[in-house]
């Protein structure tokens, strides 16, 4: 009895140090956020009032909030295209036998070692060539179609039993009903952990955005940090921290609340 | 004759037909913007290109020769080498500590997981900023610790010598969150009963943790140590933020190398030479990977 007691002291010890070691950066840089530029040179942690003249500060000197408008309307199409492209390969890949699947299947998975900065000059250069710098389009259609989505969705496709396709095909469900109204509704936990990741890692993209926006029409949070963090760089600090949190924010939220599904989720598509 | 033949190869093809409808959107897309412009690069590699990156002469292997032979090429090579030896090994076995603790049935415990899995949802953009702060040179946390404890400060990010480390920490950090999430998912599939029948056994926790926790997480660390590799060699955000592949190259990996040249240089060819050696690179990574382990991963 004794000895697990001493086993619980010392696991939550190194639950408290390890995981405020993780997230003390997160923490410093918020409490940077509220402090002005003589309290930082003192080197103080806790800021001496939590004023909000840094974050408005930043809306002024970026157009900050615009740069939130475009990160979000990028992440939200990317992540709608990548559920409808990922969703229907899927379902061909479980649910229709075809000859040859097998050949596309190894196609999906090629695509995986492809490293995407390696065709990242031919795809700026097919933007370029369709007009497509500085748009929405641009900035998420290459990214629609997936194999880990696939691969992620298929994985749950195929727990479905097989009767349940037999049954909707005597009831004169039509393929795509059976597909819509169906095999969707019943994988909402998969589709859901696939929104969150997609939606994650769009809204967190960065060297694509970089190459693809040159004004601020649809240029995305991410590079607005890089241009604040070169312009105020000596200066500013606390200007540049307020940047940073409201940047995290969406995301650091999107975590929390999805951080349970997201772990189930992504194991699951992790194993084949 | 044919008109009875011609519908029955119209039925049997239904399923050929709808299949490939269903699979039309992602095979576009991938035709577009990854196999096609794949096949590009390797072309392009072959070429000295004008500025808008059309090819213009055909210069065979040169531009392979050249790279292979540039000092500043091979110094690429190496710092990105040496980034990967420093993270992925740190990163996975920091990532596995904490899915551990972070498994225990406790009161409390989904905050600790919170706080871990954090750094999933920082952009490479932010953390960057965040630990340019923490290196910056006065005003920074870890100089500031180092004067504390009466130690000379470390020019962190100014330093040829500690640059790259330096950028190892920030990038470990960042990465830990997912590699986390992935592990512990993993560790929650493991059956409860084969613990339950060794601890009968009166078997300690190391002891069940080689032989039963690790080889029963084995897909689960064969998979994160192929992404973590892979991401590895793709690091680029926060090489632009806090370095710029300085001081003096030490920085400079690879895909940091192939931007440069592309976008700064306008050296098209040389670039997708580069591109290509990045994908040979982490296609040969990705068969080692699957070659050597394989053989000991332990499937269910």
């Amino acid at each position: 009895m004794r000895d697990s007691t001493l086993k619980k002291v010392w696991i939550y010890f190194l639950l408290v140090v390890t995981s405020l070691l993780v997230f003390f950066p997160v923490v410093y840089a918020f409490m940077i956020s509220f402090m002005s530029g003589p309290e930082i040179l003192q080197g103080k942690f806790f800021p001496e009032a939590f004023k909000f003249d840094n974050y408005v500060k930043v809306f002024d000197r970026l157009p900050l909030m615009k740069y939130l408008m475009n990160s979000f309307v990028v992440s939200l199409t990317v992540m709608i295209g990548q559920l409808v492209v990922c969703s229907l390969a899927a379902y061909a890949f479980v649910f229709i036998p075809f000859k040859g699947r097998d050949f596309v299947f190894f196609l999906f998975i090629s695509t995986m070692m492809i490293p995407w900065e390696a065709t990242m000059i031919p795809n700026f250069f097919t933007i370029q060539k369709l007009d497509w710098l500085n748009t929405y389009q641009g900035m998420s259609l290459p990214f629609f179609a997936l194999a880990f989505g696939t691969f992620l969705l298929r994985q749950h496709f195929k727990t479905i039993p097989k009767e349940l396709q037999e049954a909707s095909q005597i009831a004169g469900l039509s393929r795509f009903k059976f597909f819509w109204k169906v095999i969707l509704p019943v994988s909402k936990t998969s589709l859901v952990t696939l929104g969150a990741y997609g939606f994650l890692t769009t809204w967190n993209m960065y060297l694509w955005p970089l190459l693809i926006t040159t004004n601020s029409s649809v240029r995305t949070v991410q590079i607005g940090l890089k241009q604040l963090q070169s312009q105020e760089m000596s200066t500013d600090w606390g200007v540049v921290m307020a940047g940073v949190i409201v940047v995290i924010i969406p995301t650091l939220l999107l975590l929390f609340i999805g951080q349970k599904q997201l772990q189930k989720g992504l194991s699951q598509g992790a194993l084949k | 004759m044919t008109t009875v033949k011609a519908p029955g190869v119209w039925q049997r093809s239904a399923n050929l037909r709808t299949g490939f409808l269903y699979l039309l959107p992602s095979i576009v897309l991938f035709a577009v913007f990854l196999f096609y412009p794949m096949i590009r690069t390797i072309y392009l590699s072959f070429f000295l290109t004008d500025q808008n990156g059309n090819a213009a002469v055909n210069v065979g292997f040169e531009n392979y020769s050249y790279l292979l032979t540039s000092p500043a090429f091979l110094n690429s090579m190496k710092a990105t080498g040496l980034f990967v030896l420093y993270t992925v090994p740190i990163g996975i076995i920091l990532s596995l500590f904490f899915a551990l603790l972070a498994n225990e049935k406790l009161k409390g415990i989904g905050f600790f997981r919170t706080m871990y899995s954090s750094t999933m949802g920082i952009s490479v953009a932010a953390s960057s900023v965040i630990w340019l702060f923490l290196f910056h040179p006065s005003v920074g946390l870890f100089n500031r610790i180092l004067v504390a404890v009466n130690l000379p400060q470390v020019q962190w990010l100014l330093d040829p010598e500690w640059a790259l480390f330096s950028i190892a920490v920030s990038t470990i950090w960042m990465n830990t969150g997912f590699s986390f999430l992935i592990l512990l998912g993993g560790l929650q599939n493991i059956d409860e009963h084969l613990y339950e029948s060794s601890r009968i056994d009166g078997a300690g926790y190391f002891y069940r943790l080689r032989r039963i926790t690790i080889p029963m997480l084995s897909p689960t660390l064969f998979f994160i140590i192929t992404i973590s590799l892979i991401n590895a060699f793709q690091t680029f955000g926060q090489i632009d933020i806090l370095t710029k592949g300085g001081p003096s190259q030490s920085t400079n990996l690879i895909v940091y190398s192939i931007y440069r040249e592309a976008f700064i240089n306008y050296q098209f060819g040389t670039a997708s030479a580069q591109a290509v050696i990045l994908f040979i690179i982490i296609l040969v990574v990705t068969i080692l990977q699957f070659k050597l382990l394989e053989k000991k991963v332990h499937y269910q």
